[in-house]
């Protein structure tokens, strides 16, 4: 067993999920069944391996330049209204569970 | 003229010339929804108004003699992970049930550009978390071949909708497979563009490092000539390609002969059935008969693509989710009483079972003491994964693989088996790791008549190869 209930506890904390009693003991179960498969991986030896986050910094760029100038095409001008203009507030509140026409309405957050 | 059965060409040639027009394209194919879809569940939402509309602009056009753009009044449906604006766009999921976004995805909105005329949004598995479309959270869609059995995931609303007649062509989108294993599933052609040939703008993130956007269609040319039309650089999507798109169509009559093409052993092994073998077989034999040299090669890494993937996908969705937060757009628990709990009841009550799974093993992937032995590590193993695809087209066009291990299965059959879920995904995974290309057409039936998918995957930005090849292989029949 590699994760236990006090680390399901743990994770749904930092996920910022719950979880009831029932949905915690199958996530203890699923898991460890994953991360058993996944374990796998370990038969590989990485050690001399580069990690790969994303493809797109090994293909259809000018392999001439290096670092971020192989990305100058991506580069854009740092202005406020660039590509496409804000949202107005009007619409970027509509689709808020809980607005008052200006802000964000959440519960209290600082106790007094 | 049976105007559900048109391609994208027969459609707009059909309203060019008047012998049809777009509007009753459009009526048509909400007769077909309206007959099929209780049954089906393939859409999510209609968006009629917006429909008609585009449907009268076309047929303006038509008959005052212009020439029509190259989807002018073909009926279109966008799987529902693809925002479009003033229509509702969940996700498959209850916590952006009610969710209008202000703007149209850059893919949607180039399609509309092109004259097609967007029907509604489609059914999926929530967040395109899934491999059987069971995962949606407003209902399963189901096999339009058989409706016990399950379409795919997780676009098997986009799949089903083609493969039923209810559209033309569907945009589905990729992370692990998403769209060319529900093409095998339901009989239909499903292309996964190259990462970054597409633009991501306004596709709900689930893997940004993962995630593509393609067609599903009932032919090889419908397929390019979305592609055509969706791909190329975005300046909204900083990681979308400048590179240059060719003219898809124009690319499939070239001959295949002298293609030589890649089979490697390792899509061949335990777990494939046998009668989805015997048919990619005799695929690839009719391929050598086009004039196609087979030839083996190896991708030694395939094993361990499964878990490497699910590392990557669910560390990035973890991230990505993170947002769903109940303040700015998203679901709310009612009757909360501080910002923490709504935080957590809100996400607790909007997502489902399988995203919540995904979200945890993201988190514990990334969480303090363990990076380095899951995420770090899977990274590593994803170089491998690409090295081993780079190596193999030093010696081939083209590689051709089983799209998936299985024909459709039963509604129910996997999902109480997580791992088993996954698994369904095996062949497909590796070239979302690899960002290179692949297509999944049909290449025959079970003895239930169940359809089979044949894979095709190329190499970076080279969809136009196996575009020709897939071509090929319909075209002989």
């Amino acid at each position: 067993m590699k994760v236990t209930e006090k680390d399901v506890a743990y994770v749904a904390d930092l996920a910022n999920l719950e979880l009831t009693g029932a949905e915690r003991v199958g996530m203890v179960r699923d898991l460890n069944s994953i991360l058993d498969y996944i374990d796998r991986l370990n038969e590989l030896d990485t050690s001399n391996v580069e990690p790969m986050a994303q493809v797109s910094d090994r293909y259809g760029v000018d392999e001439s330049k290096q670092g971020s100038e192989r990305f100058a095409y991506a580069n854009r001008e740092d202005v406020v209204e660039g590509l496409r203009k804000s949202l107005s507030q009007e619409v970027a509140l509509e689709n808020a569970p809980d607005a008052d026409g200006t802000f964000f309405r959440v519960p209290k957050v600082i106790e007094r | 003229m049976e105007l559900t059965q048109l391609n994208i060409d027969g459609a707009r040639s059909a309203v060019q010339e008047r012998k049809t027009t777009a509007f009753a394209l459009a009526e048509s194919h909400y007769a077909r929804i309206e007959k099929e879809d209780e049954q089906i569940g393939a859409f999510l939402t209609l968006c009629k108004e917006r429909a008609l509309e585009q449907a009268d602009r076309i047929d303006r056009m038509a008959a005052e003699g212009k020439p029509l753009p190259p989807l002018g009044g073909v009926p279109v449906a966008i799987k529902d992970v693809m925002s479009t604006r003033g229509v509702r766009t969940t996700a498959g999921s209850k916590i952006l049930g009610h969710y209008i976004p202000p703007y149209d995805c850059t893919a949607v909105a180039r399609m509309e550009a092109a004259g097609a005329v967007l029907l509604g949004k489609t059914n999926c598995d929530e967040f395109a978390m899934g491999s059987s479309n069971e995962n949606s959270a407003f209902r399963p869609v189901r096999n339009p071949r058989d409706l016990n059995r399950v379409p795919g995931g997780s676009s098997g609303g986009s799949a089903a909708a083609v493969a039923a007649d209810m559209v033309v062509v569907a945009l589905g989108s990729d992370t692990g497979g998403s769209i060319r294993q529900p093409a095998s599933f339901c009989g239909v052609v499903g292309l996964m563009p190259t990462y970054g040939r597409v633009s991501r703008y306004g596709l709900i993130a689930f893997a940004s490092s993962l995630d593509h956007i393609g067609p599903l269609t009932r032919t090889v040319k419908d397929a390019a000539i979305v592609l055509r039309t969706i791909a190329g650089r975005d300046p909204m999507d900083s990681t979308s390609a400048d590179v240059l798109v060719p003219d898809y169509v124009a690319e499939l009559e070239k001959p295949v002969r002298g293609l030589r093409l890649g089979v490697a052993k390792e899509y061949f092994g335990d777990g494939l059935d046998a009668e989805v073998r015997q048919a990619v077989e005799s695929a690839i034999d009719k391929l050598r008969g086009l004039g196609c040299e087979i030839v083996p090669v190896s991708l030694p890494h395939t094993p361990y693509a499964i878990p490497t993937y699910y590392l990557i996908a669910t560390a990035e969705a973890s991230s990505n989710l993170a947002r769903y937060d109940g303040v700015r757009y998203s679901y709310r628990a009612a009757g909360v009483k501080s910002l923490s709990e709504m935080y957590r009841r809100s996400r607790d009550e909007g997502f489902g079972a399988e995203v919540k799974r995904r979200i945890m093993l993201g988190t514990y992937a990334l969480s303090a003491g363990y990076y380095d032995a899951y995420y770090l590590k899977a990274q590593k193993v994803r170089t491998l994964l690409t090295r081993d695809f780079e190596e193999a087209f030093q010696k081939v066009d083209a590689i051709v693989t089983p799209t998936s291990p299985t024909a459709a299965f039963r509604l129910g059959e996997k999902s109480n088996d997580p791992l088993a879920m996954y698994l369904a995904d095996i062949y497909t995974v590796t070239a979302d790791l690899a960002g290179i290309p692949g297509i999944s057409i049909p290449c025959g039936e079970t003895k239930e008549k169940l359809p089979i998918g044949l894979q095709i995957l190329g190499t970076h930005f080279d969809e136009a190869t196996i575009l020709r090849v897939a071509h090929a292989y319909e075209q002989a029949g």
